[in-house]
């Protein structure tokens, strides 16, 4: 899709404004940003200002010292990670939660927000992330409740039914507004919050991801909404985690990153690639050296060898089809932001969620697994990304915990003995490094690394044939990361399939024999990790000229997707990406 | 699809012009059954009929007007306190005290008539102080965040312990305008007749209907029983209506009691065991939903009917015992309730 720039953007940035200065502190964030920012100039006030906001829940720093502002007229985005603090920082706007330190101006006042109607009152006007109507009453009192058009002390209903009506079809939406809200699709339902909103003539209107359950139809109808609001002088907050539709309608990002401020920037002077280096906090760097492995990829045969071959693979609202072969001995990295749908398709793969297209071919015979039991039994082995619920069972100690795999496997009248318990617990103890070494400790007591070679040890029990570790080496120190590294590259020497996720792209590229990249929940490349950079890698996470959409899937061809970069600035690789010479490609 | 079309055409013919319409209808019919809102309240007030065409036929001068104003005078309490158990009960609350209040409120009224108070200072006083312990019971919800279940359990020890404070046996009311409020009958043409009860009974329930459909605080009531969180983040007064609804419900054991005492005319710490199931039984027959958000005050009233109804039935039996009531109104909620799954089940 081309980046559309709308001719607001210009005016307001225009020479006309003064010269506005960063914020005062210093901040230890990436230092190109600041050369970003400090030279445009912005309209005269900012309506909402927020300074130094700072929330801490129970353990976690939600938000540290975070700055930021809205401009009348002005679509900003907040941009960032999951956890990076974005709906945090919405709700301490909106009044839901209050702020431990800073404060907030909303045109020109400061306010404190004690709960959201306050927030409405003021003029700040919220669409959530997940709709918050109420099911059982129906689209016009959705849109109107709080503030119905009364008649002696009546709600005047038809005054309302007419009201709604015409926000209703101020957003093109044909629906009778007297009908339950409950009986519209989440799509529609989306769309009545919308009409709420931009009922109330608000200063502000924050839209939390209000696109990701919307067609693009009706993502260009909101679109029409938003550009006309923003004539109105209306700012607007819109946060998507589709970049396509950041780059579309907004005129300046916000980048969070663990509950801090990375930086503010001008939506036409940020390049995509930057932008997801912001949010990914990865520096463009002079690539990182990977000590390049000699690498015996397997790269000729095929489809007897691979282990497993997902074509089209796919589930409704978690990942679009996809393919996805993965050889024996072979070591495929899925590199994405969080919500691309790595994680989904991985799940697919250990049984986790039902596909509900697509075939998945285990060791050449079409398979369905519908559990992870099954995955299981067909030597799959799934490692979650959330350890602490998914993974490992604290409560038990290290020997329980290493044998509950296999012991599943073997199904519970068949007791693994105890002396072979002590024995295969003892050996992973060994080869893993696990401290303490001992198999009684509890699991919970065990740091982030030792627990997740637990888990590694889990399921290496059970030997599988392909082992699944969504970001096993996140939130572990350096050293236990480097075993684990090894390790896995050990595993594939031996013959083992591993389909590796981590946010870390360099440990992709150091790990894996194959990347595969995702965004908006499609696989957009299927790359032969030769030479492979991280900036090719980002700039293929960032960049929007590829539509791996359904003309794509309906063709059935994976040519088009080399088309990806060639575009983008990282011609340099696109030489590998003939999907040909990778195993299974193509069917 | 042109199959489709052509459908109607096809030689079914002869039945052609009704069809279209049937089958719209049919559909609209199948929508409201099924509609979490009203396809309750539509059985409800089918299985009414149908219990009291089957009443009918059984039964020698079972059919009449008469029997049907009388369900109206012996209920007017239930009604009442049905009316202030849909306010909470769509909320997703409950109130497990008004039983209990009512018994209380009847006993205070008893004794403070024995003693020569004036009624018109006693029933005020009466309504005011069951409001405030409807509002503590609010509070205790709202503020410290206690469940309603608990909440009002421990409001309905409270209140039932108060009644034997009052006095441990019957005290009888021989209060000249309580007497003749228990005796008067409102002709209504013929020889049908109501009690001044039902009237203030239908009172309330007007203005309940009222309330709850053209009121903010009404539709507030109802976006509390959808999703408290959504409420809140709409911007919605939650706190305000959710401790109002149990001073409404109060309020309403109060009034409930002051007209059970016009039906009794006595005041007795065990009258009422078990009252606050009845008026749960009937909004829950009524076609509200016990997890909140749907259901009317008529249906409610409905419900009281539906209970009324099997009584009578039973009454006119003459062989069965009045147990036989509890036993079916067991099994209709029982059944009401899976109907109420079944049918909001299939919708989605």
């Amino acid at each position: 899709m081309p980046r559309t720039r709308t001719p607001y953007s210009q005016n307001r940035v225009g020479p006309g404004g003064r010269i506005r200065r960063r914020m005062p502190r210093d901040r230890p964030t990436d230092d190109s940003m600041e050369s970003t920012v400090t030279n445009h100039t912005d309209p005269p006030t900012a309506v909402v200002e927020m300074r130094g906001i700072s929330i801490t829940f129970p353990g976690v720093k939600a938000l540290d010292d975070v700055d930021f502002r809205m401009f009348p007229g002005e679509v900003h985005s907040l941009m960032g990670e999951n956890g990076a603090g974005k709906s945090t920082l919405i709700k301490a706007l909106t009044g839901v939660y209050g702020i431990d330190a800073g404060t907030i101006t909303l045109a020109g006042d400061q306010v404190s927000f004690s709960g959201p109607a306050q927030a409405q009152a003021a003029g700040i006007s919220t669409v959530y992330q997940e709709v918050h109507l109420l099911p059982n009453l129906s689209v016009a009192e959705n849109i109107m409740l709080g503030r119905e058009p009364r008649r002696f002390g009546s709600i005047d209903w038809r005054a309302m039914r007419r009201r709604s009506a015409q926000l209703l079809a101020g957003l093109n939406l044909d629906i009778d507004p007297g009908s339950l809200l409950g009986d519209h699709s989440l799509a529609v339902q989306q769309l009545i919050a919308i009409a709420r909103a931009i009922d109330v003539q608000a200063k502000v209107l924050i839209l939390d991801e209000p696109t990701s359950s919307l067609d693009t139809d009706e993502v260009a109808e909101l679109f029409r909404v938003i550009r006309s609001l923003k004539e109105q002088g209306v700012a607007i907050l819109f946060v998507s985690h589709f970049l396509d539709q950041v780059y579309e309608i907004c005129d300046r990002l916000t980048v969070l990153r663990n509950g801090k401020l990375v930086g503010e920037y001008l939506t036409e002077e940020l390049l995509r690639i930057d932008l997801v280096q912001k949010m990914i906090g990865k520096e463009l760097t002079t690539l990182d050296d990977l000590e390049q492995r000699a690498r015996s990829v397997v790269v000729d045969e095929s489809d007897a060898a691979n282990f497993v071959t997902a074509a089209r693979l796919g589930r409704r609202g978690a990942i679009n089809p996809a393919d996805l072969p993965i050889a024996v001995g072979e070591v495929v990295g899925l590199a994405g932001l969080l919500g691309s749908g790595r994680t989904e398709l991985a799940r697919l793969l250990g049984g986790i969620d039902r596909a509900d297209s697509g075939e998945l071919t285990i060791r050449g015979k079409a398979t369905k697994l519908r559990t992870p039991r099954q995955a299981i039994s067909h030597r799959i082995a799934f490692s979650s990304e959330n350890r602490r619920d998914e993974g490992i069972v604290g409560d038990l100690t290290v020997r329980d915990n290493i044998v509950l795999a296999l012991q599943a496997d073997r199904g519970w009248f068949r007791p693994i003995p105890k002396k072979r318990r002590d024995e295969l617990t003892q050996s992973y103890i060994q080869a893993l490094h696990i401290r303490p070494g001992n198999p009684d400790a509890l699991v919970r007591n065990l740091s982030g690394g030792n627990q997740q070679k637990v888990l590694l040890a889990r399921w290496l029990a059970i030997a599988p044939g392909l082992l699944i570790l969504d970001e096993p080496t996140r939130g572990i120190d350096i050293g236990a990361k480097a075993e684990i590294q090894k390790l896995v590259f050990n595993l594939a020497e031996n013959g083992m399939s591993v389909l590796f996720i981590s946010a870390e792209l360099e440990e992709v590229l150091r790990l894996s024999h194959r990347v595969v990249v995702l965004r908006d929940r499609h696989v957009v490349a299927d790359l032969e990790n030769d030479g492979l950079t991280v900036d090719a890698l980002l700039a293929l996470i960032a960049d929007g000229s590829v539509e791996a959409d359904d003309t794509d899937a309906a063709s059935g061809t994976n040519g088009d997707r080399v088309a990806v970069l060639g575009a983008s600035d990282a011609s340099e690789t696109s030489d590998h990406l003939t999907i040909d010479n990778v195993p299974g490609g193509r069917r | 699809m042109t199959n489709l079309l052509e459908a109607p055409q096809q030689p079914k013919l002869p039945a052609g012009p009704g069809t279209p319409s049937t089958r719209r209808l049919g559909a609209t019919i199948r929508n409201l059954m099924t509609s979490p809102k009203y396809g309750p309240v539509i059985v409800t007030a089918v299985l009414f009929i149908a219990v009291f065409v089957i009443g009918g036929v059984r039964y020698r001068g079972f059919f009449s007007g008469q029997v049907f104003l009388n369900l109206l005078v012996d209920n007017s309490y239930l009604i009442v306190l049905a009316v202030g158990m849909t306010f909470v009960i769509l909320t997703g609350g409950i109130d497990l005290s008004v039983g209990a209040v009512v018994a209380l409120s009847g006993m205070i009224a008893a004794s403070l008539l024995q003693t020569g108070w004036s009624p018109s200072v006693v029933i005020p006083l009466i309504l005011v102080l069951t409001s405030v312990l409807g509002l503590l019971v609010g509070l205790m919800i709202h503020v410290f965040k206690v469940q309603p279940f608990i909440a009002t359990l421990a409001a309905m020890f409270l209140a039932r312990g108060l009644c034997y404070m009052v006095s441990q046996s019957s005290i009888s009311i021989t209060d000249p305008v309580f007497v003749s409020l228990a005796q008067t009958r409102i002709p209504l043409g013929g020889i049908l007749s109501i009690t001044p009860s039902v009237i203030i009974a239908l009172v309330v329930v007007a203005i309940a209907v009222w309330v709850l459909h053209a009121t903010r605080f009404g539709r507030t009531v109802y976006a509390i029983g959808a999703g408290e969180q959504s409420g809140l983040l709409m911007g919605l007064p939650v706190a305000r209506t959710k401790v109002l609804v149990y001073v409404i419900s109060g309020f309403c054991s109060g009034l409930a009691g002051v007209l059970f005492t016009f039906y009794t005319l006595s005041g007795y710490p065990l009258t009422a065991i078990g009252t606050e199931l009845d008026a749960i039984a009937a909004v829950v027959i009524g076609g509200t939903l016990l997890t909140g958000g749907y259901g009317f005050v008529l249906g409610s009233v409905l419900g009281v009917l539906v209970l009324g109804v099997i009584q009578t039935i039973i009454t006119f039996e003459g062989t069965l015992s009045s147990w036989w009531t509890r036993i079916f109104i067991g099994a209709l909620l029982l059944v009401f309730i899976i109907l109420q799954k079944v049918l909001t089940a299939r919708r989605r």
